[in-house]
């Protein structure tokens, strides 16, 4: 842990080194999770609800996963970029050291222009809990945050397998966008919008309604399942089959010619 | 110390011909070839020693650092180094060896080098007072004191590779693994860094292995070199007797006012300008003192130079002889 506030504070000062940069990054990704807030603005601006849900409860459902993709994003870069560290060489250096490789990889990379979304993901949120009927208990409390803890694991999970596809083959690793990039633009909206086997898909292969729909029905009062506040938690065992697979593609490295 | 025993590794490489029709049938059809990059490698090195590891490009040299050092996996064969299994290992294993990639660097750009070797002592959990008196004495011995405060962007090359260096040995390792480590600097900096591996493996008893194209780092450095061809060790032995046994032509320069050369046996003239001729003597047919004699009967002689084979010519004659 020492380890990685290090390397955090390295990341740091290199983005610092160039400060209008790092600003104007910042305000660009703002921006761009910006135009993805006005597609719901409009979409309200002429139905009131969809399949149910109000303005204000998709909205909160969209900070909940904009927050943990943004924040995910942001330290699992490493994984993002992971195509090019294989290609330029850098792994090989990473494996030389006596740390997880996992954990290495992880702390490679750090990209704080994510944070203009994070930001964007606050104002949003802060937006819909004042416009939203919700009555907090001290138990909504906690299962809000577990969502977004639940989804940034999630989607650090879906990284980690994008980056362990890149052990195999480098070519054709685009449809892992449908899960990371796509999974952020589909959960704007509860999973149940758009039908029984999109939800089933997005419960049991890919949990991620189990960080928005389950147990956003349930901070909403409406019927539920008794499992359903607790559904957060299963995403994080959702990381185990990723961990197994990247390990799996440790052992299959091929490293590149020099 | 170290010991590879018949170690292979395979590779499986996608072919496809050039143009957009080919590349579209490789979509759902891939052909691969298969390649051999290491054959029944097996050597020993004890502790210590300092190996030069040398052959083309393409030779394997890059693949068998790779396994040495715990990133790559080879199909068979055993390896053994330090008492353990490199792959198997790995974490324990990296502890103990230091490698550096000439043509990539592990610092960080945009810092200064001096928060990179800070990286690597907490990487590498070494204490406080061994991390000062490391960075003490490489940063003296490399004469990299002021320069490791500017960040490793504003560096050039020479003195990047003197803190490259110093980065891989701050852990004091036992072994360290140099993949061509001179490229690209200049003679100075050549000579530096050098000096340096010499040092360090006399005074804390480092293996060093080093892969090189520059025959002069092999000269300086190392007594035994290993040669590596078409994945096959094809050679391994000191470099002093390989230089005996090449070198029974001696080449002859001679600066001369005036007069004339007669060819004799042993004796072939490679160039010839007035003023300056250059020969080379085959030492089992003619001596070089005779040779002298011969050639000064008929001219006067301003200036004599003798040269034995150098490295570089041994290394070309060892790869024509094997064919790689």
């Amino acid at each position: 842990m020492k380890l990685y506030l290090n390397f955090l504070s390295m990341h740091l000062r290199c983005a610092l080194e160039y400060k209008a940069s790092f600003l104007l990054t910042i305000l660009g990704q703002f921006l761009i999770s910006f135009a993805s807030f006005l597609g719901v603005y409009y979409m309200f601006a002429r139905f009131n609800n969809v399949e149910g849900f109000s303005y204000s409860e998709v909205l909160l459902c969209f900070s909940v996963v904009l927050m943990s993709y943004s924040v995910a994003e942001c330290f699992a870069y490493g994984f993002k970029t992971f195509t090019a560290t294989i290609s330029n060489g850098e792994f090989d250096r990473i494996m030389i050291r006596p740390c997880s490789e996992l954990f290495l990889v992880f702390a490679s990379k750090v990209e704080f222009s994510c944070l203009g979304r994070l930001l964007q993901a606050i104002v949003i949120l802060i937006y819909a809990i004042s416009n939203s009927p919700i009555i907090w208990t001290k138990d909504k409390i906690l299962i809000f945050i577990f969502m977004i803890a639940g989804g940034i694991a999630l989607f650090m999970g879906l990284y980690i397998i994008y980056a362990s596809f890149c052990f195999f083959t480098i070519e054709g690793l685009e449809f892992m966008n449908i899960f990371t990039d796509g999974g952020r633009e589909f959960g704007k909206y509860p999973m149940a919008i758009y039908g029984k086997s999109v939800l089933g898909f997005f419960t049991f292969i890919i949990p991620l309604a189990c960080i928005q729909y389950y147990p956003l029905l349930y901070l909403l009062d409406r019927p539920v399942t008794p499992l359903a506040p607790y559904t957060p938690i299963y995403t994080f065992l959702f990381l185990i089959p990723c961990y197994v697979f990247w390990k799996i593609g440790v052992t299959n490295y091929k490293s590149t010619g020099s | 110390m170290i010991k590879m025993h018949n170690i292979n590794k395979t590779f499986r490489v996608a072919r496809r011909n050039a143009g957009m029709r080919e590349a579209i049938k490789s979509l759902f059809q891939k052909q691969y070839d298969v390649i051999h990059a290491l054959n029944d490698i097996s050597f020993t090195i004890d502790e210590g020693e300092m190996v030069g590891y040398i052959g083309p490009n393409g030779a394997g040299k890059s693949s068998t650092i790779k396994i040495m050092s715990g990133i790559l996996t080879p199909d068979s064969g055993e390896c053994i180094i330090n008492g353990l299994i490199p792959w198997k290992n790995r974490i324990e294993y990296v502890r103990e060896i230091g490698v550096v990639f000439g043509q990539r660097s592990q610092l960080w750009w945009d810092l200064p080098v001096a928060d990179s070797f800070r990286l690597l002592k907490d990487i590498y959990q070494i204490s406080e007072k061994k991390y000062r008196e490391n960075v003490e004495t490489l940063s003296s011995l490399l004469n990299i004191e002021t320069i490791i405060k500017t960040p490793a962007r504003q560096l050039s090359l020479g003195q990047r590779m003197r803190c490259e260096i110093a980065a891989s040995l701050i852990h004091s390792p036992k072994i360290l693994f140099l993949d061509e480590p001179t490229i690209g600097l200049d003679a100075v900096s050549k000579i530096a860094v050098r000096n340096f591996i010499q040092d360090i493996n006399r005074q804390y008893h480092t293996t060093v292995i080093l892969t090189t194209h520059d025959m002069q780092d092999i000269e300086a450095l190392t007594k035994r070199i290993l040669l590596i061809g078409k994945g096959r060790i094809l050679l391994d032995g000191e470099l002093e007797t390989l230089k005996k046994e090449y070198s029974q032509n001696k080449r002859i320069t001679i600066d001369y006012q005036r007069g004339s050369f007669m060819p004799c046996q042993g004796l072939a003239i490679e160039t010839h300008h007035p003023g300056r001729i250059i020969v080379s003597v085959n030492t089992d047919v003619l001596s070089v003192s005779s040779a002298i004699s011969h050639l000064s009967v008929h001219a006067e002689v301003t200036d004599i130079a003798i040269q034995g084979a150098t490295a570089e010519e041994i290394i070309i004659s060892l790869y024509e002889e094997h064919h790689i």
